[in-house]
């Protein structure tokens, strides 16, 4: 494993971004990865959303996954969850788009009408 | 898919679909028999005889959501195409076990790619799940344990983003340090 003061200093910086806990809180996405969204990009497009909330301290962000939702050439398919919006569903997202989403939705609360497909969660 | 580390993604996924609480991937680049063996294990409710039979074929899924289920069809295509084969070992209750063989050099083997990658989606997902993954290149290795990262970590969740993030970079860097070519 990695040396003992690297992992020190990560965990450090990690708690000094659960400190700054800030407004967005509470806000959801959710990465469709089956196989269809794994094959369309999913895990570049998962890692340019960790490393955007990385760099912007939202450590209270959660994010999860789910499997094929049936849409597969619409993939890779994202939800957002934020409070006092409607859930929206992104479609063809890449990693680019996923960056914007978060600084446009997550941080601003303006959906990126331009790739929406859908507004409303499956669960609601 | 592009690249192996795709495969063993969607692979580990099927673990964490069976409620796996520990899966254990290891992927051996082995230059002297021109190999690439890649496993993917799981302590997962496993399959029945006619199941493993039956799980290549992308007509066949135990989901009632839709008929089909691509995951190993596509694996196994990869596999094959790449001079090797697939083969899976399961029991119900008693796990599955999942061994990809390829030709190291073979024109038509697509790259490991983005491990870091996966292993980072992976402990995002289930941070819960005990993951841990082996990468050897002939007598090197790099060793990586969810559970050792997680003591290192102390109260700071595995699944962390800035933990997360960090991690990527540096299971690339380690693998290019043992001299991972594939």
């Amino acid at each position: 494993m990695k040396t003992r003061e690297e992992l020190q200093a990560l965990r450090e910086r990690a708690k000094a971004a659960l400190a700054v806990r800030d407004q967005q809180g509470g806000a959801r996405v959710v990465i469709a990865m089956g196989t269809c969204g794994i094959a369309a990009g999913a895990r570049e497009v998962m890692s340019s959303l960790l490393e955007e909330l990385a760099q912007r301290g939202l450590s209270e962000v959660s994010v999860s996954q789910t499997g094929c939702k049936g849409l597969c050439d619409r993939e890779p398919l994202v939800e957002v969850c934020t409070p006092g919006l409607p859930a929206v569903t992104y479609g063809a997202v890449n990693p680019q788009i996923m960056r914007r989403i978060v600084a446009d939705h997550i941080v601003n609360g303006q959906v990126v009408a331009e790739y929406a497909i859908a507004t409303g969660s499956e669960a609601e | 898919m592009r690249e192996l580390s795709l495969h063993l993604l969607d692979l580990a996924r099927n673990s964490l679909e069976a409620g796996a609480a520990s899966i254990d991937i290891l992927v051996r680049e082995d230059p002297a028999r021109d190999e690439l063996v890649i496993t993917v294990a799981d302590d997962g409710r496993g399959m029945d005889e006619e199941a493993v039979r039956r799980a290549t074929d992308a007509f066949f899924t135990s989901r009632r959501t839709r008929k089909m289920g691509l995951g190993l069809a596509l694996w196994r295509g990869t596999c094959e195409r790449s001079g090797g084969g697939l083969e899976i070992t399961s029991a119900p209750g008693a796990g599955t076990t999942v061994t990809g063989r390829l030709q190291l050099t073979h024109w038509d083997r697509p790259p490991l790619g983005d491990m870091g990658g996966v292993l980072q989606a992976l402990a995002c997902e289930a941070p819960a799940v005990h993951l841990r993954y082996r990468h050897e290149v002939g007598a090197r290795h790099f060793d990586f344990d969810t559970r050792e990262l997680q003591q290192e970590l102390q109260e700071v969740p595995v699944c962390d983003p800035t933990v997360l993030h960090w991690l990527r970079g540096w299971v690339r860097e380690e693998l290019a340090e043992i001299g991972s070519q594939a």
